[in-house]
């Protein structure tokens, strides 16, 4: 759901394509008839943006016909425990919980917590500037006293209760309206609901895959939730054969999260420290809090490593170990704010490692006039890309809104060695780490990020010898001193050096568990220590399937400890037996007073499953022995988050920011806490409740293709590729091509109150209009892969899409948007300003359009931005 | 060498001694995702060059055809849906119809659309038409069986081009020379599958000796047939079609015609031993019939 694995993950399809030779029934739910489709036993098309609704409806229906594994809901689930009794929820406020602030449209969570819990002392706008959920990463977030006692009704039966919350909550998602929202009929929905529960429970599980057609949403951190809902709800987590599998976006995305390239993490997903964190202490007061269970209470140990591993000697417990060298953040950083930050000339400087915003990113008009606003921009890519030319080549040139002569940003372009020209890892989406070697030696002055890196580090570091400044200091006490091959720096040491030291041996530790908070171990990133237990590169074992068990626990290595499910505690049931021999993975040994199995138990070896933890336990002793979420606050898989999501402890149908419908469920629109940016430059086109939204009377939808490679800076430059996709396209259903004369090959253009864009026109059966509302809603769809350089060129997909966020995670709402669409290509130059000035008037667009996100309470305040 | 061997095996009829056996292609087409990973993986191993950047409209295909500059092509079939039953029976007339071939089949039970992927190659037949017909001794047969074209001795000719039933061998426009799939010849020599199938995420494009293969596709049919998939057929495997069966055969889920290929291949120079037979009898006919006019005259 939400994914074209078939296209966008071809390697990892083949796995599908295993189980469905052996019996596994595949199930397709997306907009468009794709080649994962074409596998699949049933596609199940909807409109865009309507999931939750979707996967709503499966909730009701698990909990109204109570298909839900009871024994592991009741047991390994919060589904017990009882919620504040301020709580409300969008049953009681059309649409909005209890908490919610128009002004700032954020929420105040305190009513969400646990009845017997303290403090949550989490939300708040102050959470959303920062996306603070997305920095609680995989130790969850916080809850005080989450090792006390929770009051719970194991009966189910407390009208406060989260089952019963759950159930009244999702009581309005029939069938019938997944059919008026989503456009899928009650009888197919119903088909999934049936094969979704017949192969779960005991016996069975079912597997739910996802990838960026669930994250590219203003509410994507919510779809998320509620997949994990239905999986928890039927017993498909820590399961063989079971799970939520994220398909990150492309290779090593999921590296770059766990090493992140995010403003607001540390490595292993340790919060960035905010200006509120004076000291350590402080800090580490708000990450693990006070009186919780499970291993994120060591973070202490996790942050000193890293403090260790970044200062060497400089760090040491009299000067808490330099936390004050880390960053502070104090707000929203993300690329999205800084993008507008470069406009309002407070940005000087931009680094793009293989990364190209003119054509990737979300409002590539808008990523391209702000570069032209910078002093300087380094490019590191394999090609020049339309990031390094949009200065003498764009469409802003066209339209002479950036004139060459004029344009005051200069921009240095480095070639980048590419994946098979250096060595190192790449970490994919099941966790695991592959070790590549170099194959070839790059070419001319291409060289590795690696490379770049240490030395832009090393001669930083030479023009400030000496210097006195104390801001100056955590660059100087660096420990920079990885080992060369060459003047190439040694990926292998790096690795070993995020693996972990223990610097009294100077050996390599053997996993997290050896790291401590006394400055006795360094460690670059604490969820991948253990790729180099005993001096060994585990991530480049290549030991063939045949030659070892069902899990190939040696091919690769995956973190944490190697483990190839998460929480496989969950496989087992209360006794620790597995809950059938079908479906066994890790259990209980009696004999031998340890967890085992086919896995690497993601549990404490010896801990008992009957154990329970004294009053004053806290951390991973106050886990008792049926707490398999063991990362979580209070040891449970979270069906109601209590905290740690800014948009509502559980996922609710909002329209996307652009929708040609009403919310059909609640007076609330959209999602009411999501980031919006009103200015000028970044209009919307108008949802209702407000007007003028026929002008964009369609559903557009972006996505991929097999033969190219993202924004196409690995594609478009080679023939055998480009050869393959060759230009751009939309496809449209045979309907709309009839209503808007659009014919097969011809030219048309798509239109949204940004720009407009052409192409040329597939008309498909593989595009179906929907019904909703009684009437007909089309869908059209465009790959994003094209620009302006490279073998085979087109116009910029992503110029058609406003920037508008999820509030946790900021990633922007690019799987959906409204538009028009009409035959012939667009107007040239600066006639086509004119012509999309001409269709904001007409759908009476102004920067306030889409910024009054509260359609409950406070329709008239518009959350816009100063402008420029 | 017994009959059979002779009649099956192309290496053995050629006068290979001691071979290795007849490898081949097994594509099943009903677990191709059409990632065309076999187009790029033979371009990239055998050097071939680009086809020119061109948007076909033949849904995700813009290849085309198979040709000089592409050795592996994969089709894409877009299958509308019907779900409304058809019109009461119209009584046949026995008239010509203008249904596109193959659109009858199967898509009377289609509830759902259909996009058909298949990658296909050159076939590699027992009986070779483009080998026959090759003057230069360019194309030969290799010691695994399968069909190849030396570069260095084409001379352009382009009689093999008219001599493959499926269309398969063409020529480069630049230098004139007949080009098309080796089997990785190269790759299989240093014991390595060929390339495309190596890259087949899915193992839609299976490679092995061909014997093996066959057994493993009938399986493969029967399943798919169990499972309810009652259009699934083979296609060019087997050895009474009209080149004797192909090295490089497929599993299909409608008819040949339907993906483009011909239903009923037959190799050219199939008849031409028989063809010359009857052109000699009828040279010798006329040589008597010239023989007895004169002799009628002299009679006279």
């Amino acid at each position: 759901m939400g994914s074209n694995m078939a296209e966008a993950h071809p390697v990892g399809f083949q796995w599908v394509m295993e189980a469905k030779a052996r019996g596994a029934e595949v199930i397709h739910i997306d907009p468009r008839f794709t080649r994962t489709s074409a596998m699949a036993d049933l596609h199940v098309p909807l409109r865009a943006g309507t999931d939750i609704a979707f996967l709503g409806g499966v909730i009701n229906h698990i909990l109204q016909n109570d298909l839900d594994f009871r024994e592991y809901v009741r047991a390994y689930t919060n589904a017990p425990y009882l919620v504040d009794e301020r709580f409300q929820d969008t049953e009681d406020l059309d649409g909005l919980f209890s908490g919610y602030d128009p002004e700032t449209a954020s929420y105040d969570n305190t009513t969400w917590r646990y009845e017997s819990q303290t403090d949550t002392g989490e939300g708040g706008s102050r959470a959303k500037e920062q996306s603070r959920p997305d920095q609680l990463g995989s130790g969850g977030p916080g809850l005080e006293g989450g090792a006390r006692k929770i009051a719970a009704d194991p009966e189910l039966k407390h009208p406060r209760c989260v089952f019963q919350i759950l159930k009244r909550h999702f009581a309005r998602y029939t069938p019938e309206a997944v059919e008026e929202i989503c456009g899928v009929p009650a009888e197919t929905f119903l088909r999934v609901c049936r094969a979704w529960t017949a192969n779960s429970g005991r016996e069975r599980t079912a597997a739910l895959v996802y990838s960026v057609g669930w994250t590219q949403h203003t509410l994507g951190a919510q779809y998320i939730r509620a997949g994990s809902i239905i999986q928890l709800l039927l017993g498909n987590i820590g399961r063989p054969g079971g799970g939520v599998f994220a398909l990150r976006g492309h290779a090593s995305i999921q590296g770059s999260t766990d090493i992140p390239t995010l403003f607001n993490l540390l490595p292993g997903y340790l919060p960035m420290p905010d200006t509120a964190h004076e000291d350590l202490p402080s800090y580490l007061h708000k990450v693990r809090g006070d009186r919780q269970k499970g291993f994120w209470r060591n973070a202490d140990a996790y942050l000193v490593s890293l403090l260790k591993e970044y200062w060497g000697e400089a760090a040491a417990p009299e000067n808490d170990f330099r936390f004050d060298y880390l960053p502070r953040i104090n707000g929203d950083h993300g690329t999205y704010r800084t993008v507008l930050d470069m406009l309002d000339g407070k940005v000087f400087g931009y680094f793009l490692l293989g990364q190209n915003p003119a054509v990737g990113s979300a409002h590539g008009r808008l990523q391209r006039l702000a570069m032209s606003n910078l002093d300087w921009l380094v490019v590191r890519d394999l090609a020049m890309i339309e990031s390094a030319e949009f200065w003498k080549d764009s469409p802003e040139i066209e339209t002479g809104e950036i004139v060459p002569e004029r344009c005051r940003t200069e921009v240095f372009f480095f070639p980048a060695a590419s994946h098979v020209e250096k060595a190192g890892t790449f970490t994919q989406t099941q966790r695991m780490l592959q070790w590549r070697d170099k194959a070839v030696e790059p070419r001319g002055d291409q060289r590795s990020e690696l490379w770049f890196i240490y030395h832009l580090g090393r001669l930083l570091r030479e023009k400030l010898s000496g210097s006195a400044d104390e801001r100056d200091r955590p660059l100087l006490d660096l420990a920079w001193d990885y080992e060369l091959e060459g003047d190439e720096p040694s990926a292998e040491d790096v690795l070993r050096r995020i693996n972990g030291i223990d610097l009294r041996t100077g050996r390599e530790v053997g996993g997290y568990l050896d790291l401590r908070a006394d400055g006795t171990t360094a460690c670059g990133c604490w969820i991948y220590s253990g790729v180099f237990a005993d001096g060994v590169n585990q991530a480049a074992r290549r030991k063939p399937h045949d030659e070892q068990g069902p899990y190939e626990n040696e091919w690769g290595w995956t973190w944490p400890l190697n483990r190839r499910v998460l929480y496989n505690r969950a496989s087992a049931d209360l006794d620790g037996k597995p809950w059938s021999e079908r479906k066994a993975l890790v259990w209980w040994d009696a004999e031998r007073g340890e967890w085992t199995g086919h896995d690497v138990p993601d549990f404490e070896k010896n801990k008992p499953p009957h154990y329970r933890p004294g009053d004053d336990d806290v951390g991973p002793a106050a886990l008792s022995g049926d707490d398999p979420f063991i990362m979580q606050a209070d040891g449970k898989g979270w069906l109601f988050a209590p905290n740690g999501i800014v948009d509502g402890p559980l996922p609710t149908h909002y329209e996307p920011h652009e929708s040609p419908v009403r919310n059909q469920l609640y007076a609330q629109q959209g999602n009411p806490a999501r980031n919006v940016y009103g200015r000028a430059e970044n209009p919307s086109n108008p949802s209702p409740p407000e007007r003028g939204g026929e002008v964009f009377p369609y559903v557009f939808t972006t996505a991929r293709l097999t033969e190219h490679h993202t924004a196409g800076g690995m594609s478009r430059q080679l023939p055998y590729l480009s050869e393959l996709q060759p230009e751009l396209f939309m496809e449209v259903s045979p309907r709309l091509a009839a209503e808007r004369g659009l014919t097969h090959l011809g030219w048309a253009h798509v239109i949204t109150s940004r720009t407009a864009v052409d192409a040329r026109v597939f008309v498909t059966d593989r595009m179906r209009p929907l019904r909703i509302e009684g009437r007909e809603v089309h869908q059209v769809w465009m790959p994003y892969h094209w620009g302006h350089t490279g073998l085979v060129d087109g116009d910029v997909v992503n110029d058609l899409i406003g920037v508008v966020l999820d509030p946790n995670v900021f990633i922007q709402e690019s799987k959906v948007a409204t538009c028009d669409v009409r035959p012939g290509r667009r107007p040239r130059g600066p006639a086509l300003l004119d012509y999309v000035a001409g269709y904001r008037k007409r759908a009476g667009v102004t920067p306030e359009t889409g910024t009054r996100i509260d359609t409950v309470t406070r329709h008239d305040i518009a959350h816009r931005e100063e402008d420029r | 060498m017994t009959d059979e061997a002779a009649r099956t095996d192309p290496a053995t009829a050629t006068g290979y001694g001691e071979h290795p056996p007849r490898v081949g292609f097994f594509t099943d087409t009903s677990v191709c995702i059409g990632c065309k990973a076999c187009e790029v993986a033979c371009k990239e191993w055998n050097g071939v060059p680009d086809d020119g950047f061109d948007l076909l409209g033949m849904s995700f295909d813009n290849t085309g055809m198979l040709g000089a500059n592409s050795w592996r092509h994969v089709t894409f079939v877009e299958q509308p849906a019907r779900p409304e039953p058809r019109r009461a029976e119209a009584v046949d007339l026995g008239l010509p119809s203008f249904d596109l071939p193959g659109a009858g089949t199967g898509e009377e039970g289609r509830t759902d659309f259909r996009w058909l992927m298949s990658s296909d190659v050159c076939k590699h037949c027992t009986h070779a038409g483009c080998l026959d017909v090759c003057p230069t001794g360019a194309l030969f047969r290799t010691e695994y069986g399968s069909v190849v074209v030396q570069p260095d001795i084409c001379n352009g000719c382009g009689y093999c081009v008219s001599g493959c039933p499926y269309g398969v061998i063409d020529r480069r426009e630049d230098d004139g020379r007949a080009w098309k799939c080796t089997l990785c010849y190269d790759r299989l020599r240093d014991g390595l599958e060929p390339a495309c199938a190596k890259a087949c995420p899915t193992d839609s494009i299976q490679f092995g000796p061909l014997d093996e293969l066959r057994e493993r596709a009938a399986r493969r049919v029967d399943a798919l047939h169990e499972a309810g998939v009652s259009e699934a057929r083979l296609y060019g495997e087997s050895p009474d079609d009209g080149v004797g069966g192909d090295g490089a055969f497929f599993l299909l889920l409608d008819e040949p015609e339907v993906y483009g290929l011909p239903p009923d291949p037959v190799v050219p120079t199939r008849d031409a031993p028989s063809m010359w037979k009857h052109a000699g009898l009828a040279a010798s006919a006329l040589a008597a019939a010239a023989v007895s006019v004169f002799l009628g005259r002299g009679s006279r």
